[in-house]
């Protein structure tokens, strides 16, 4: 029922058919211009950062390594660090636009190269958990979208639990059964398949949770739709029902999902690639934390933000696709 | 136009089994009791000196002398667990309620003070959105040292944004609602319609956004622990205690389990009442 | 095949709690047979019952349930072979009927493929047909449009289309016309009227007696689960033998009832003393336009050089389709929107020239009651806060009084009331600032018949009692008939036609206004009534 819905009447009839190649690279321009803002402002944010922390800025960059005053010189002039605050912005953000992420003075070694050895590791982790997050919930959530109340009550009180299980305990207790006791995967992290597969069950099981879930509610919520109600009195049976109608509108929320998981799983990935003493950019991130090797820790930052964006933009042209209501947008 | 017809009745409020969500909402809340006064006061469940290490009985299996057994310095796992509650949970809390305060002034300036500081503020947001949660506390834990503290900080960085635009938006739509038209149609001021109408609805969706984080920032905060950027040891904190527990994980279970159900339980009892915190808040509502 | 095509004998459906309890009736072919009650009365269960969704939980019994000379109890499967292809479903909430995210041809085209109706090759033009028979024009720009895209009577086609496509012996429609515009209204009741010309039988399901009356056959009065009355339409309006259909039929406004209480519980005006005469001029609307302008497109004029007075103690109603600007004259005068050019004033004071604390105090004396008056209380309050917030505590039983809410409801909060002690509320609460204009924006619009006779009784007892004067917005020429001194008819933004009430609906001059009158439902009413 609409209370209050005043929308105009008449809606030209030729107008809204615009050309839909035309419309979708607006839209995905649009949303890329917008995700080089946020980039530029996650690297001006991390410029500053580091001019604000106490001490010389170069002493920050060599993270009070001992190094030799030649180094020291050969810094100061690479970041233009005796001119003006600016005049070092512009010379940060240029060696950026060249794919230049500094240099690591604590591993000696471009930054670049020290993420690119270890990211192989890590991306496949998250291709696996992101593969085995969408095959479980789909399959999960169609079974569990049903009325009957025992089902429900399994379902919810088992995302619930899952949720609250913190996910390297759960790497843990992996180990703890399928190495240690029963033998089955390797104990240590290999590259090898064998190697991947408690690291992704660890790593999958909350966005399995969620991802099951929102998918559930949303078929669920979906069949009491009155658009349900008229396909089912034209005849179409249940299956073909769920096939054309029902799943198209329960997966529209989980692609909105989606972009923030996969931000999440690069940070939970570092957590699990130590349980699991993987290799991958956790064990480099993090004796980057701890030895305050700025350069390092930037860089896994601005990538992590440029994954994130980039998945975005997938995300939305997804969504301009499978939803005509969000075109008029544009 | 005319009211719905006859809506036909949903299953779910007919069929929705009352009785044992309310027992499992009040087993809950029983831990919740449970957890609030160990961290308040320890003591009144454990006598045992959480950090007097026994080299004789160093990973002791769980027994009669040490319920939950004893760790690698043969200190007592029950009583680390349970003085482990409240560095545990504070960070998660603190950083929930520091996030929770800061979106909501974040989100409210922003819808209240014109287009110019409402896009800047939206970018800002945008940008924190783009960092995981947790890389956040790296780059907070790079630059001020990894401690309890930074923990703290870094995940309340990471929460605000989606705080800051639930409150943003609740104030949008407020502002726009027919309830606050009329109020400014009875002549009241500004300052009257805002504070006495749009802040005070505006609350409660931030604050049920606020119960259901705080289960996933007490996780988080663990596995920052875990991973060493917590509070230092020998703070009792239970994700450290798993980290000291992996290292044994081949010889004993033990120091690798306690702590984690001890997580888990908590989380569990935090979501379970704070759902139905936000399902009330929710109903009041409509 | 001899005999009706349906056949129904003492059928009951129970959710728990009974919906329907022990209804017969019978559909021939070529027929329009029409049930028709308020909310809650169990007509749309019945309708659905008739295509096996009632729903999971429904449990339904009956005597005898055939269709064509098939039981449709326990049926199970074969539901499928039925539904669509020998009864089709209407429902109403067009934009939620269709699905949002397929193009209006494939919804179309859905019945033709799952029956098998015409070969592959030949859905495409087939559905073309169908929609140029449903009478949407442009059928080939409008097959590849999506639903969002369609206004609501084009929306309603399009579902009309869908239902007929595999050409179905029965086509049951509830509700089909609610929330279209009247004369958006009448063209798709004389599209089902033409269906069954063509020997298609109509089930049609409504709240509105007046609308069904002069489209049905027969026509079952249905109230708490039963038919209290049936007959043909002339029968069941002009000799209504059951209590509720005469009180149902004496609670519609028209013309014929200006000045009576439609739910008989208020003195007539006609009474001595009853109608108050129009005072001092209170305000004075002088050229007003609007036009509002949303990136990339149009803009869309709203009004157009619109000028009124209002006197205090008369109602000056304002008519128009959705689209024609009456909203948006209405937030003029509460000073929500201001005119591009042209005044509003009241006494004399422009409202524009009002600043601060004058300003504030001035939008006490104009106050506005809505369609949906929920939203306009703030979600956390009682009904006694929503009136103590202008009136204080002291006033609250006095007002309350006023229009007719008892002690019972006064701490209840104002989500729990239901729709007519709502809008009941509404009205306290915007006369607690004692205002001299209230302006009602389709304030009965989403109520039934017999709530909407109560609220309108009350507006009027108010009135003369207090000689606030209201600026009644409506698309519901009965109403404004019923209510209103004089009359604004509006059409997209302009002022086509006003003057006294009775004299521009008696002899419309403008071509729009009469438009309006041959679409407005009440007439086969008020000829039996009056």
């Amino acid at each position: 029922m609409t209370i209050g819905l005043q929308q105009p009447e008449t809606v030209p009839a030729a107008a809204p058919r615009p050309r839909r190649g035309g419309a979708f690279a607006r839209v995905v321009a649009v949303r890329l211009a917008g995700s080089v803002g946020v980039l530029w402002g996650a690297v001006t944010a991390t410029f500053f950062l580091v001019h604000a922390m106490p001490g010389k800025t170069v002493d920050v960059l060599l993270a009070r390594s001992q190094a030799t005053p030649a180094v020291r010189d050969r810094i100061i002039a690479e970041y233009g660090l005796d001119g003006s605050l600016l005049d070092q912005y512009l010379t940060y953000l240029g060696r950026l636009l060249t794919g230049d992420l500094g240099d690591s003075f604590v591993l000696r070694r471009p930054v670049w190269d020290a993420i690119g050895g270890q990211l192989p590791a890590t991306l496949a982790l998250v291709a696996a958990t992101l593969v085995l997050t969408v095959v479980a919930s789909v399959v999960l959530a169609v079974i569990g979208a049903q009325r009957r109340p025992w089902v429900r009550s399994l379902f919810s009180s088992v995302e619930a639990l899952v949720v609250a299980v913190p996910p390297f305990w759960l790497g843990l207790l992996l180990l703890s059964v399928f190495s240690f006791s029963l033998h089955w995967f390797p104990a240590i992290g290999t590259s090898s398949l064998d190697g991947l597969v408690l690291p992704a069950i660890a790593l999958a099981a909350h966005p399995i949770a969620v991802v099951t879930r929102v998918l559930r509610d949303g078929l669920l919520r979906v069949l009491d739709e009155p658009f349900v109600l008229s396909a089912r009195a034209r005849g179409v049976g249940e299956t073909d029902l769920r096939a054309r109608h029902v799943l198209r509108h329960a997966v529209l929320p989980v692609t909105a999902l989606l972009g923030w998981i996969t931000g999440s799983l690069i940070g939970g990935a570092v957590i699990i690639e130590i349980v699991f003493s993987r290799p991958g950019i956790g064990r480099l991130v993090l004796s980057a934390v701890q030895n305050k090797d700025m350069p390092l820790v930037i860089g896994v930052v601005l990538l992590a933000a440029a994954v994130f964006v980039v998945v975005n933009i997938a995300v939305d042209a997804l969504a301009w696709l499978a939803d005509p209501r969000t075109r008029g947008q544009a | 136009m005319t009211p719905p017809n006859v809506a036909l009745p949903l299953p779910e409020a007919v069929v929705a089994p009352a009785r044992p969500r309310r027992l499992g909402f009040a087993i809950a809340l029983g831990v919740l009791v449970l957890l609030a006064l160990a961290a308040a006061f320890p003591q009144l469940f454990t006598g045992t000196d959480p950090d007097a290490a026994d080299l004789g009985a160093t990973l002791a299996p769980p027994g009669a002398d040490h319920w939950f057994g004893t760790d690698q310095n043969g200190r007592d796992l029950y009583a680390r667990v349970v003085h482990g509650v409240r560095p545990s949970l504070l960070i998660g809390l603190g950083a929930t309620a520091l996030a929770l305060v800061g979106g909501i002034l974040l989100g409210t300036l922003a819808a209240q003070s014109g287009k110019v500081v409402d896009q800047l503020v939206s970018r800002l947001l945008d940008v924190l959105l783009a960092v995981p949660g947790l890389l956040l506390v790296f780059l907070v834990a790079a630059v001020m040292g990894a401690s309890g503290f930074t923990a703290v900080i870094g995940l309340a960085v990471g929460a605000l944004p989606g705080f800051a635009r639930v409150a943003r938006a609740e104030v949008l739509r407020l502002r726009g609602s027919a309830f606050v038209e009329a109020a400014h149609g009875l002549g009241w001021s500004r300052a009257r319609v805002v504070f006495g109408h749009i802040v005070p609805n505006a609350l409660p969706p931030v604050f049920a956004l606020g119960t259901v984080s705080l289960g996933a920032m007490v996780v988080a905060s663990s596995s920052l622990s875990f991973v060493g950027l917590g509070p230092k040891p020998p703070t009792a904190e239970w994700g450290a205690m798993l980290a000291a527990g992996r290292d044994f994980l081949s010889i004993a279970w033990w120091p690798a389990v306690f702590p984690g159900l001890a997580i888990t339980a908590a989380v569990l009892a935090i979501t379970v009442v704070g759902g139905r915190v936000q399902s009330g808040i929710e109903r009041r509502g409509r | 095949m001899s005999g009706p095509l349906v056949r129904v004998r003492g059928l009951a459906v129970d959710f728990g709690a009974p919906a329907v309890r022990g209804v017969s009736f019978d559909v021939e072919r070529g027929q329009v047979v029409a049930i028709v009650g308020e909310s809650g009365s169990g007509k749309s269960v019945t309708a659905r019952t008739l295509v096996g969704l009632a729903g999971e939980t429904a449990r339904i019994r009956a005597d005898e349930l055939t269709f064509d000379g098939i039981d449709l109890t326990g049926l199970g499967r074969r539901w499928r072979e039925l539904r669509g292809r020998r009864i089709g479903l209407v429902v109403q909430d067009a934009l939620g009927s269709l699905d949002p995210l397929r193009r209006v041809g494939a919804e179309v085209a859905e019945a033709l493929r799952e029956h098998r109706i015409v070969p592959r090759a030949a859905v495409g033009e087939t559905v073309l047909d169908l929609l140029a028979q449903a009478g949407i024009p442009e059928p080939a720009v409008r097959a590849r449009q999506y639903p969002h895209q369609l206004s609501g009577g084009l929306r309603q086609r399009a579902l009309i289309a869908a239902a007929l496509a595999a050409g179905p012996d029965l086509l049951i429609a509830d509700e089909p016309t609610t929330a279209l515009d009247a004369t958006v209204q009448r063209q798709v009741l004389a599209l089902l009227r033409e269906r069954a010309a063509a020997g298609t039988a109509v089930l049609l399901i409504s709240h509105d007696l007046a609308a069904v009356a002069e489209l049905a056959d027969h026509v079952h009065v249905m109230r708490d689960g039963v038919f209290v009355e049936e007959g043909p339409p002339s029968q069941v309006l002009a000799a209504p033998r059951h209590p509720y259909t005469r009180a149902l039929l004496a609670a519609i406004p028209t013309a014929a009832t200006r000045g009576r209480s439609l739910s008989g519980t208020i003195p007539s005006l006609d009474e001595p003393g009853g109608r108050p005469e129009p005072g001092r001029e209170v305000v004075a609307v002088r050229g007003v336009a609007k036009a509002f302008r949303i990136r990339g497109r149009a803009p869309i004029t709203a009004a157009r050089d619109v000028s009124f007075t209002v006197r205090a103690g008369e109602t000056l109603g304002i008519v128009g389709e959705s689209g024609s600007g009456k909203t948006t004259v209405g937030r003029m005068l509460l000073g929500l929107v201001a005119p591009d050019t042209g005044t509003v004033a009241f006494d004399g004071q422009d409202w524009a020239a009002l600043r601060g604390k004058e300003r504030r105090a001035a939008r006490r004396r104009v106050q506005m009651i809505y369609q949906d008056p929920l939203s306009s209380f703030d979600p956390r309050y009682t009904a006694r806060q929503v009136v103590a917030e202008p009136a204080g505590h002291a006033r609250v039983p006095e007002l309350l009084g006023l229009v007719g809410l008892d002690e019972a409801t006064v701490d209840r909060p104002a989500r729990e009331l239901s729709g007519g002690q709502r809008q009941r509320l509404a009205i306290a609460r915007a006369l607690a600032a004692e205002p001299e204009v209230i302006v009602c924006d389709e304030p009965v619009s989403a109520l039934d018949v017999s709530i909407q006779a109560q609220v309108l009784d009350v507006l009027v007892d108010v009135q003369r009692r207090l000689g606030v004067a209201y600026v009644f917005i409506s698309h519901d020429l009965g109403v404004v008939h019923h209510v209103a001194d004089r009359v604004l008819v509006m059409r997209d933004g302009e002022v086509v036609e006003s003057g006294d009430v009775t004299e521009v609906f008696a002899r419309p001059r403008h071509w729009y206004t009469r438009e309006l009158i041959a679409a407005a439902p009440g007439r086969a009413v008020a000829g039996a009534a009056g």
